[in-house]
């Protein structure tokens, strides 16, 4: 047996490297490729030969340079220092790249994903003695003012807990040890490495319990997303799919979110690099990147380590979820993802299914959704994690009859839905109200400290939404008719849900107030509009004209609610009063 | 010491097969010399064992297998370049076209360029004025911005990107301005337009051309952009200037590309492209962009005609999935002689909110396109609704509307190809449009704004209604 895996290329075609003599070698393996020392990763096996996915570009590459099998699937780092990181599709920290090689990406430099020179102050939470099992939570590390990293034992290691205490540790220094019934020794570090293309394990999988609240209107009233759930954002270019997803990395009620730019436009990542560590987070009024992990794979960068970045995204999410927390990941854009897949499939001349994806795109796709959830952790003390995925698409020219869409909406229970049409209109966030929908309604009741607020809310959102269904058929009749043709409830009818759709849904992610609204804030602001609804249908029911009633001021009031701060609350109540007063007056 | 070697085993479309070739490295470039003497280029696009697929850059046209020698040069395509470059025309390979001497480098540039690390980019904010009121005012083009023109057959994108780049400056500071152009295909007519536009203004002295005729090798046009973009990296970040690409036209790109991809006989995409159009091209527009620490700029303006006008083409989808927003050319527009035709309510750039407001165009800037663009967008409905009803059936409300959106039409958009407004011209153009408008209509303009800068038009114009 020669040592493992060290082979010969015998040909190069872009990304997809074959080499020869790579007996021993297993699947998903990573190797290291060429002279130029790329690094790659096993995707098919022929007797000794292995077709190697590059993560790197292979310019310069060709037929008899050395192949090196490292022996380990593509693994992540989990540790301290993932907090505030920024990493590429593989976990190569981007800044310490661009402090070693400037601001071009060079090729063949792998760098650790955690700092190894770091010392991080660590806290035991068990004694020595104790017996420990994988999962256990054994010790502490204050990583950012917002996180709190729990060290715990890695899959697989059990028995009695060693020579632990607290102090200060590099990642890769020992903290303790672990004896196990056989007499057999593991060390512990602060460190543990996971491979990335399987779920990491955990006891018990949980139904959502309860909404994730964003502070978006249009979703947290009419479309929320559940704790653990799945979330689809397609969009046609130029509806605002980013922004959504921006807003929501920036205001989910989340303990920790990890943010992947698969593909994504190069000055978009900087958007997101620069803006994040400026922001605050709401609840805390510390930098929101304190409790952020950004992986940055843009478009322009290999396409193989895109095909990676998801994985190596939701890894480090699903353990942060296995701490106990809850954390949301975002992956902009899926549909970056599967054409990377497409693209090594067909240089790997797989037969191709619908337009040219390969046929296991559904099945990766669901098996990648799947990975979300609200669970029970392994180990003690007993804790419940959850994660939670919102997926952009990009369908090509719009089209929601893409293989990448419908493989997605197989899977998730939300849809937020984009439209063009709307974004338009300046019609912000785009999220269309008729075709849209989410399977978590139920849930945003929990979500509410007063309950019976949480049932009114409810009714409301019942009522307002079909105000907005009955727009969509009163504005047919319109346009064949004319305005003046259908009754006067119905123009009140129309009035409102106008009103619902500029002065609620309608919301400027760039305005410093109207960026986040509270449930508070949502339930007053729709509370307002409904009253003037109920108070329209009892003015012409009183002989009133429809068209003067949509005169009054307090229609401005109502335009200029979502720019009241929050603390200011009760102005927006207030509203109500100016309604009766002034349709009083009429 | 170069190899040489004599054994072609097949020619098909732009390819060349080549058998028995020992160290052939994938992406190098190789000369092919055929019997007569005559000297071709190619790239290596795989190796397979002592196998080589070439791509012959200038076509296969007159390859034979017994006398076609093959001459690996062992390194990338590679650009030399020097401050030299600026005023010199090149061929679409970066050949000097212009019969002037060939260009002593500073240094040769692999033209596959690497990708810019995100870490190191810095954020695009600071605003380009163009002199283009429907750019400027609504859909503003930033510093290291990728914005495309999508246009179509007979539509005058050649124009209005002459006019970007005769007119494009920064505001109140003196910046090293340059052009660089990439030709794809495009006819010597349009080419030579642009080198006369740019002549006539002086600006062709810090222009770079790179120049592939519609009657060039097709193949060529591959290597066009990247030769391209390698100069203007050169000019932005090593001698830091602005430079602002052109490239015209990116769907003559495309093909070249497909006909590569189907002579490979690979799986195509969507209509006969390669599935991977979109890497592709993001490995182009993504050069664009401004780095930390480096004052220099690439500003890129891709230019592309869609077919029948179609915006789900994949050319013009896939680039807006790029680029960061996009201006589209509308045909009704130009029909009303409304020139620049801009189509403004799908035009569209990512950028500009980061690069307007206060210190950088105006405070009221953004409130006031939002405004703008919703009025328009209203305007345009009652346009249509008074095609189907008449205009005597139109509400009040819908009158207002669509008198106002004929007067943006008339007064904002159609400028002209000359006219260079500058952006306070711009916005106040706007505010005097919006006029008409009682001031609780305007819901999407700050009422400290509308205080400030609706009044002086009321006193000039007296007060509406």
């Amino acid at each position: 047996m020669s040592e493992l895996g060290q082979g010969k290329i015998v040909k190069v075609a872009g990304p997809v490297v074959v080499a020869q003599g790579m007996s021993g070698a297993k699947m998903y393996d990573v190797v290291r490729v060429g002279e130029a020392n790329l690094i790659g990763e096993i995707v098919e096996l022929n007797n000794d030969m292995a077709s190697i996915q590059v993560y790197e570009g292979t310019v310069g590459v060709g037929p008899g340079e050395p192949v090196v099998n490292t022996g380990a699937p593509l693994s992540v780092e989990l540790g301290p220092g993932l907090i505030s990181s920024i990493y590429d599709g593989i976990q190569r920290p981007l800044d310490k790249l661009y402090a070693l090689e400037g601001s071009f990406i060079q090729r063949g430099n792998a760098l650790p994903g955690l700092d190894r020179d770091k010392k991080w102050q660590f806290k035991a939470t068990v004694e020595n003695g104790a017996k420990v099992v994988a999962g256990d939570i054994v010790g502490e590390v204050q990583e950012s003012s917002l996180m709190l990293h729990k060290i715990m034992v890695p899959l697989g290691v059990e028995g009695t807990i060693e020579g632990i205490s607290d102090g200060e540790y590099t990642v890769d220094a020992p903290i303790a040890t672990v004896k196990a019934d056989d007499g057999s020794v593991s060390e512990i570090k602060l460190m543990q490495k996971c491979p990335v293309r399987s779920q990491r394990a955990s006891k018990q999988r949980l139904a959502p319990n309860r909404a994730m609240v964003t502070g978006q209107r249009v979703i947290d009233t009419f479309f929320p997303l559940g704790v653990g759930g799945t979330a689809c954002v397609p969009g046609p270019f130029g509806t605002g799919k980013t922004v959504v997803q921006h807003q929501l990395a920036k205001w989910i009620d989340a303990d920790m979110v990890v943010y992947v730019g698969c593909g994504e436009r190069g000055n978009e990542m900087t958007d997101v690099l620069t803006e994040f560590p400026e922001l605050k987070d709401p609840k805390s009024g510390k930098p929101l990147m304190e409790r952020v992990v950004l992986i940055a794979n843009t478009s322009d960068m290999p396409v193989a380590a895109r095909e990676a970045s998801v994985y190596t995204g939701i890894t480090i999410a699903e353990y942060f979820r296995d701490m106990g927390y809850r954390v949301a990941l975002m992956a902009d854009s899926t549909s970056r993802w599967a054409e990377a897949m497409r693209e090594i499939s067909t240089r790997l001349e797989e037969m191709p299914a619908e337009e040219g994806y390969p046929a296991y795109l559904g099945a990766r796709i669901a098996s990648f959704y799947e990975r979300s959830g609200r669970i029970e952790c392994l180990g003690s003390p007993s804790r419940e994690g959850a994660l939670s995925i919102i997926g952009a698409v990009s369908p090509p020219g719009g089209d929601l009859s893409d293989s990448v869409v419908q493989a997605t909406l197989h899977v998730v229970k939300v849809f937020w839905s984009l439209q063009s049409r709307l974004a338009q209109q300046r019609h912000f966030p785009a999220i269309d109200w008729l075709t849209s929908y989410s399977f978590y309604k139920q849930y945003l009741k929990e979500c509410f400290d007063d309950k019976a607020m949480a049932v009114e809310m409810d009714d409301m959102i019942k009522e307002a939404m079909s105000l907005l269904e009955k727009e969509a058929d009163l504005l047919e009749i319109v346009r064949l008719v004319g305005a003046e043709a259908i009754s006067k409830a119905d123009q009140i009818a129309l009035a409102v849900a106008k009103s619902i759709r500029e002065d609620y849904l309608h919301q400027n992610a760039f305005h410093s107030v109207d960026t986040y609204t509270s449930l508070e804030k949502q339930y007053a602001m729709l509370k307002v509009i409904l009253h003037l609804y109920k108070k329209g249908l009892e003015a012409v029911e009183a002989g009133i004209n429809p068209v003067d009633i949509f005169k009054i001021e307090a229609m401005e009031a109502i335009a200029r609610a979502k720019y009241i701060p929050e603390s200011e609350v009760s102005k927006i109540v207030d509203i109500a009063n100016q309604i009766d007063n002034q349709i009083a007056k009429l | 010491m170069l190899k040489e070697y004599k054994s072609v085993s097949s020619v098909a479309g732009p390819l060349m097969m080549v058998q028995n070739v020992d160290g052939a490295k994938f992406g190098h470039i190789v000369d092919i010399e055929l019997g007569d003497g005559s000297i071709r280029h190619g790239q290596i696009l795989q190796v397979d064992g002592d196998n080589v697929l070439v791509q012959v850059f200038e076509g296969t046209q007159g390859v034979d297998l017994d006398e076609t020698k093959i001459r690996l040069l062992g390194k990338p395509s590679e650009l030399n370049v020097s401050p030299d470059i600026l005023g010199r025309v090149f061929s679409g390979v970066g050949i000097p076209k212009d019969n002037g001497p060939a260009i002593i480098p500073d240094a040769k540039k692999d033209v596959n360029g690497n990708p810019i690390n995100p870490y190191s980019r810095d954020f695009p904010n600071e605003f380009i004025q163009t002199g283009i009121s429907t750019i400027d005012g609504l859909n503003p083009l930033v510093r290291g911005q990728k914005l495309p023109i999508f246009s179509g057959a007979g539509l005058p994108h050649d124009e209005i990107a002459a006019q970007l780049a005769r007119q494009a400056t920064v505001l109140g500071e003196g910046e090293e301005f340059a052009v660089v152009f990439a030709a794809m295909g495009i006819t010597f007519e349009a080419a030579q337009f642009f080198i006369d536009d740019l002549t006539k203004t002086g600006a062709i002295e810090r222009s770079v051309m790179f120049i592939n005729l519609a009657n060039d090798p097709a193949i060529e046009r591959i290597a066009t952009p990247r030769f391209a973009l390698t100069a203007a990296e050169y000019l932005a970040f090593e001698r830091g200037m602005q430079v602002l690409v052109i490239l015209n036209d990116m769907t003559n790109y495309c093909e070249a590309l497909r006909e590569i991809s189907a002579a490979r006989k690979e799986v195509p995409g969507r209509r006969g492209y390669p599935g991977y159009l979109y890497t592709d091209l993001a490995t182009l527009y993504e050069r664009a962009g401004r780095i930390k620490g480096n004052k220099g700029s690439i500003t890129m303006v891709p230019v592309l005609t869609m077919p029948e006008d179609d915006k789900t083409h994949p050319v013009p989808d896939l680039t807006g999935y790029i680029t960061e927003g996009q201006i589209i050319m509308s045909r009704s527009l130009d029909r009303k002689s409304i020139a620049p035709p801009v189509d403004v309510l799908p035009s569209l750039s990512r950028l500009k909110d980061k690069g307007i407001g206060e210190g950088k165009t105006r405070e009221d800037h953004a409130d006031l396109y939002n405004q703008l663009y919703a009025a328009y967008a209203k305007g345009k409905e009652s346009q249509e609704l008074a095609t189907i009803l008449g205009e005597g059936a139109l509400s009040e409300e819908d009158a207002k509307y669509m008198k106002f959106a004929d007067s943006f039409e008339l007064r904002y958009i159609s400028q002209g190809f000359s006219e260079n407004r500058t952006i306070e011209q711009t916005l106040d153009l706007g505010w005097e449009l919006l006029s008409v408008f009682d001031d609780t209509e305007l819901k999407r303009i700050d009422v400290d704004l509308i205080a400030k800068y609706m009044p002086k038009f009321r006193k000039n114009d007296g007060a509406s209604d």
